[in-house]
């Protein structure tokens, strides 16, 4: 199955999404990340039981955050997908990169570059 | 412990608006507990805050440090060395905390980060509910050892008042009713006729009602 999506997406792989701190998003997106998603196995599925679950409410603060900083919080995104599912995670990696084209680049980049 | 509760960033981001470099200061004890004021939420309210300001061409310089209490000379001592360097430090701690930060440091501008809210605990992980109010006399002997004053609505001493309905509080339907609560354990630790007894009209002086208060222990002080 050779199915492709877009380089400009940082693969980073960990455990479980359970392990995926709120700060790790913060600094990611601090960094100049035009956007982060996570991509966990499917509700009920998982292995550490409620990783997932804590994942997804990890993204919802990151984006309230986001929001409450100016910042769009659409940008932070949970998806969710069992391990064979190859297609589906092309299709989310298509999603999200039709997202943040949309949204265009991370507004801190622009701000840094206008004040220097 | 102490609880707090994070001020809106909004709020916080005001605060801080005209500052060019500002130190985020956690606090290691009852606020890392209740999740407001750790070195975990400094990290994020650090982060948050700055990512906001650069949004705007703004380079503010947003540092983070967490200290062991805010509440003790010796770890606000900790500070000294680099205070200067801050045009305002805003404080993770409890109100406590804030005010002695900002009586050790006259000419640095200290704001508060969280809303005390109450003294408390954690019934669950981030549920965080009301036990005492400090009133300086504790009644917890005669009261089954639940706290009437910071539990029941009306700080009724000889309750419950009429509004108890099906052991929930009239002021809301989803809070137990403190004196149903007392009655019920005094009855499990058959002491029922405490029940009995009418408590006295309490003295409310070394409750806030007689001012700030203090506590001198001579056979300690240095
Ligand atoms: S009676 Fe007073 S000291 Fe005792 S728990 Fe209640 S408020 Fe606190
Ligand atoms: S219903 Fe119970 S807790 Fe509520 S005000 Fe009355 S006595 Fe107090």
């Amino acid at each position: 199955m050779r199915l492709g999506y877009s380089p400009d997406i940082k693969l980073i792989r960990v455990p479980c999404t359970g392990k995926v701190d709120l700060i790790h998003i913060l600094h990611a997106m601090e960094k100049g990340a035009d956007g982060v998603y996570l991509v966990g196995c499917l509700e009920g599925d998982c292995h550490f039981l409620h990783g997932n679950l804590r994942a997804k409410k990890r993204v919802q603060k990151a984006q309230e955050i986001l929001n409450s900083i100016g910042l769009e919080g659409e940008r932070v995104q949970m998806y969710n997908l069992s391990s064979g599912e190859g297609p589906k995670f092309v299709q989310y990696a298509r999603e999200m990169e039709e997202r943040i084209r949309e949204l265009g680049p991370n507004p801190i980049k622009k701000g840094l570059s206008s004040a220097a | 412990m102490i609880v707090a509760e994070q001020k809106p960033i909004e709020e916080i981001i005001q605060e801080i608006q005209d500052d060019h470099s500002v130190l985020i200061l956690g606090c290691n004890e009852c606020v890392t507990v209740c999740e407001a004021g750790g070195k975990k939420e400094v990290a994020v309210l650090a982060s948050a805050l700055r990512m906001h300001f650069m949004q705007q061409g703004d380079q503010k310089q947003i540092e983070e440090k967490t200290l062991e209490r805010q509440c003790d000379s010796e770890y606000l001592e900790e500070l000294r060395a680099q205070v200067d360097r801050y045009d305002s430090v805003l404080s993770l701690a409890c109100g406590a905390g804030v005010q002695f930060t900002a009586e050790k440091y006259p000419s640095t501008a200290i704001y508060p980060g969280v809303n005390t809210k109450f003294i408390g605990v954690t019934e669950e992980q981030g549920y965080w509910t009301e036990r005492c109010q400090a009133c300086g006399q504790c009644i917890l002997a005669k009261t089954g050892g639940i706290c009437p004053v910071s539990r029941c609505a009306k700080r009724l001493l000889n309750g419950p008042c009429g509004g108890s309905t099906q052991g929930k509080c009239e002021i809301n339907p989803e809070l137990d009713c403190a004196w149903q609560l007392i009655i019920d354990r005094l009855s499990s630790l058959d002491k029922l006729d405490d029940y009995e007894e009418l408590v006295p009209i309490k003295d409310w002086s070394p409750d806030r009602a007689g001012g700030p208060r203090k506590v001198v222990r001579e056979d300690v002080t240095s």
